[in-house]
């Protein structure tokens, strides 16, 4: 392969990997816009979705279309009763509280999956067959359309959500200002809840789609949750269009790493970056929210 | 000091001295030296968190530089084991200056997610870099501390030398807690910008706790590496820093006696549940769910405070020890 | 009189919002000068610039003739600047003595390893730091409370503790954000007593205060701030019958 040609199929992966990363960034801000948590919980819910959808298709044998929904239902329900179990019993918690209870939630998940499936890792058939397209010499995977068509369905939806419906509203409203959203009458606490729910969701969505191609084990949810933060960060904590930008410009940077320099410490280049980020601009470089 | 804490000291103290003499099971006491190592971890931690108000998701890290750099340079460059304590203690020490400089600008969730990132760059180089540190598999032979002719190469004897150290940096700790700069760790704590304005140069005082703890995690990690002569980066990930969380949310972040007992509460608990050794992190996820929405004051003090009702005013210390001096 | 605080055309933006748009002034040594004006008008900017927790865009302070524009608000307390918060801002994880103990840190010195071993540098120096603090809390009356939790504490009690704790430091500049706010009559005319005895110990005041009364009665000079200028300045009865000053205020409520 040319080193064209070898850039160019890392592009792709970096691309494809990092739509990931972009759709765990929008977990992070969809709650930290309704509650000022972040939820170290994220990258469990991306596993979870994975996890559970594996297991209705090879265990309950549900068609991978059906156990696509349910295991979303599956995943926004515990992303629900984990905010009214862990989140909602606290009165004014100081933020070390919630990082370790989220963190708590977060290792809890992670032992109920180890339980439940073992430490194997499971793959999931691609959703419309293996047969790779080929662009310019470099190889797309067929999945890799699907993961970008659903990221950006995904994308689409939540804009629709934030602009056009009444709960949608509401939780921007509990982004800008959540006293002011409380005064005019909108259920605060029940707009976290929702939070929850919503990026439990889009996390579990990510995690199905990038399974086909990077498998799922148990163990995957906090590398996944700390590279979808330094999205986040990246793209300015609370933007979304930032998080989808920084998500894609991380899954390429790791991806050309891996490639170019070492793919032991492909893992390390993007812990580097959000260590860079956090130290020097921890406004992010996309955005400009203000910084905690 | 206060009173409290010298008769607390004593009876630790004689505990310490007593026990393997009561304890004849090797396995047993081996579970103690671990109690022990782990103590001075969770010391350092609880004065970063629960008196600093810092949190840290990337103890294990300074653990681990600690145990590999004394362990690399004792076994790899044949140093003395008392030699390569000092340089782990010097190579943490400075590695978490030039770390916790920037970071330490970061508050709250920055700050967790920065340490949480450290801690798994230290994993992947310690599984990484196999020339020297053996990568996944490790390395073993490390040799046991001597002193003259004399080698800490059995439990009973090791046992005690931990221990001492234990109670030593315990006596630091308390001294350090009760002092001028105990009280400007805990106004940062209670309001970082009053304790600016009143004199309290919190930059410096983050970056010092923030530096003795991680001193504290590399003496531990020396002291676990001339132990067990054998590392692999296993040990040190992401899941032992929440062990030590763990055992400083159990007794109660803002009290240093509070994260022995907890120490010892978890480590002696793991132990006895090993068939539940896999699921651990189910234990600690658990345990650190319930006791932060049911007890956020640690199971000790929270469980009196439910069963009496009362508040223990913590102050009665002080005021003793004033009475007492009229 | 010599100038113990002088400010010089000090500006500071929040993106491209002014808050202080040129002020200058001078507080007299001794004096007790008021800061009164409507909401927004930039008071308390102008306490967290002077006490170092903002940086001004520019213009520069001078504090006993030396410049002090920038510097680390802990440097600043040392030189001899301490303030109190208008959202009170105790350290409620310490006893209301441990609190005022705080204060000293800036006038003591032991650091991380005497205090680690205990030395007996530092057991001396623990002893005066609680000899002064109990001192400072008998004079401002909460002596009987020096053991107690800070959440025992009134609002009147926590907003005499604040003071105390900026005492300890041994200022020679007091600045106090709004030590009336929240509190019934008796207990201002409380607050308004111990001012003046703080004055009586040699210490300078600044404050900013929205109760005219106490404003009126304590203070030697009053400054009026309005949108970040200085619209007035002079003896509490000029300020009174200054038609710009009752203009502004009328205007606004």
């Amino acid at each position: 392969m040319s080193l064209g040609n070898q850039l160019l199929q890392y592009l792709f992966t970096g691309i494809t990997i990092g739509s990931i990363y972009g759709m765990v960034a929008l977990g992070f801000n969809i709650i930290y816009n309704s509650t000022g948590i972040i939820n170290l919980a994220q990258g469990e819910f991306v596993m979870l979705g994975g996890m559970i959808t594996i297991f209705l298709t090879t265990v309950v044998k549900l068609p991978l279309f059906l156990s696509f929904f349910l295991s979303v239902l599956l995943v926004t329900l515990i992303g629900a009763i984990f905010e009214r179990l862990a989140i909602h019993p606290l009165k004014s918690p100081s933020v070390i509280t919630l990082i370790i209870i989220t963190i708590a939630g977060s290792i809890l998940f992670k032992g109920g999956a180890m339980f439940l499936w073992g430490k194997e890792t499971f793959t999931l058939p691609s959703f419309s067959g293996e047969k790779p397209i080929f662009v310019l010499g470099a190889i797309i995977l067929p999945q890799t359309l699907w993961i970008l068509g659903i990221m950006g369905g995904v994308v689409l939806l939540l804009i629709f959500f934030f602009s056009f419906t009444r709960a949608g509203k509401a939780m921007k409203a509990c982004a800008v200002n959540r006293r002011a959203a409380n005064l005019v009458g909108i259920n605060v606490k029940l707009m976290v809840l929702f939070s929850f729910a919503l990026s439990a969701a889009i996390g579990a969505v990510a995690g199905i789609i990038i399974t086909p191609i990077a498998l799922m084990d148990y163990d995957r949810g906090t590398m996944l949750a700390i590279k979808g933060f330094c999205a986040a960060v990246l793209g300015g904590l609370g933007s979304n269009a930032g998080a989808v930008i920084a998500g894609f410009l991380i899954g390429i940077t790791e991806s050309l790493g891996a490639g170019f320099i070492s793919s032991g410490y492909k893992d390390a280049i993007a812990l580097v970056v959000l260590l860079a980020v956090l130290f020097f601009r921890p406004g992010g470089i996309l955005g400009n929210k203000e910084h905690t | 000091m206060g009173k409290k804490n010298l008769f607390s000291l004593l009876v630790l103290g004689i505990m310490v001295m007593i026990l393997p003499l009561v304890i004849s099971n090797p396995y047993y006491l081996s579970i103690l030296i671990f109690v022990g190592i782990y103590s001075l971890i969770t010391i350092g931690l609880s004065l970063l968190m629960g008196y600093a108000g810092q949190i840290s998701l990337g103890q294990a890290a300074f653990f681990g530089i600690g145990a590999y750099t004394s362990g690399i340079l004792s076994t790899k460059f044949s140093l003395s084991p008392w030699l390569a304590l000092i340089i782990a203690i010097f190579v943490t020490g400075g590695i978490a200056f030039l770390i916790g400089t920037p970071a330490l600008r970061l508050k709250g969730h920055y700050l967790a997610m920065a340490t949480l990132a450290f801690g798994q760059i230290i994993f992947i180089i310690l599984n990484e870099e196999i020339a020297y540190t053996g990568g996944p598999s490790g390395f073993g032979q490390i040799p046991y501390f001597k002193l003259g002719n004399f080698v800490f190469n059995s439990d009973f004897r090791y046992y005690y030398f931990v221990w001492s150290i234990v109670l030593v940096v315990l006596i630091f700790s308390l001294n350090l807690i009760h002092s001028r700069v105990g009280r400007a760790l805990r106004s940062i704590h209670g309001s970082e910008i009053a304790a600016n304005v009143l004199g309290v140069n919190t930059a410096k005082y983050k970056i010092q706790v923030f530096v003795l703890s991680a001193i504290y995690a590399s003496i531990a990690g020396t002291l676990y590496a001339h132990f067990v002569t054998f590392l692999s980066p296993g040990t040190f990930s992401f899941s032992f820093s929440i062990a030590l969380l763990t055992m400083v949310v159990i007794g109660g972040m803002d009290s240093i006696w509070g994260a022995i007992m907890g120490t010892a509460l978890l480590t002696i608990l793991l132990e006895f549940l090993r068939i539940f050794h896999d699921y651990d992190i189910l234990i600690y996820g658990g345990v650190l769910l319930l006791i932060m929405i049911f007890l956020p004051e640690g199971v000790f003090k929270g469980l009196f405070n439910l069963i009496y009702k009362g508040n223990f005013p913590k102050n009665r210390l002080i005021k003793k020890s004033l009475e007492s001096r009229r | 009189m010599s100038p113990i605080l002088e400010v010089v055309a000090l500006r500071k933006e929040f993106g491209g919002v002014r808050a202080l748009d040129g002020v200058s002034f001078k507080v007299n040594q001794h004096q007790i000068k008021a800061i009164i004006g409507p909401n927004g008008a930039g008071k308390t900017t102008l306490f967290n610039i002077i006490s170092g927790l903002y940086f001004p865009t520019s213009g520069l302070i001078k504090f006993e003739n030396r410049e002090i524009t920038g510097l680390k608000p802990h440097l600043i307390t040392k030189r001899g600047i301490c303030r109190t918060f208008q959202n009170i801002q105790i350290f409620k994880n310490m006893t209301v003595l441990e609190n005022v103990m705080v204060g000293r840190h800036c006038r003591t010195r032991c650091e991380f390893l005497s205090t680690l071993m205990k030395l007996k540098r530092a057991r001396y120096e623990e002893e005066s730091i609680l000899a002064f603090s109990q001192k400072i809390l008998s004079f401002v009356g909460l002596k009987d409370r020096a053991f107690e939790s800070v959440s025992n504490l009134t609002i009147q009690e926590q907003k005499l503790l604040e003071i105390a704790r900026a005492l300890a430091t041994e200022p020679k500049l007091l600045l106090l954000d709004e030590p009336a706010a929240g509190l019934s009559i008796r207990e201002t005319e409380c607050i308004a007593e111990l001012i003046s005895r703080i004055r009586e110990r040699g210490i300078t005041i600044l404050l900013v205060e929205h109760d005219m009364n106490v404003v009126m009665e304590i203070s030697d000079e009053v400054i009026v701030l309005n949108s970040g200028r200085v619209l007035a300045e002079g003896a509490p009865r000029e300020i009174q019958n200054n038609k710009e000053v009752i203009a502004v205020y009328l205007g606004e409520g």
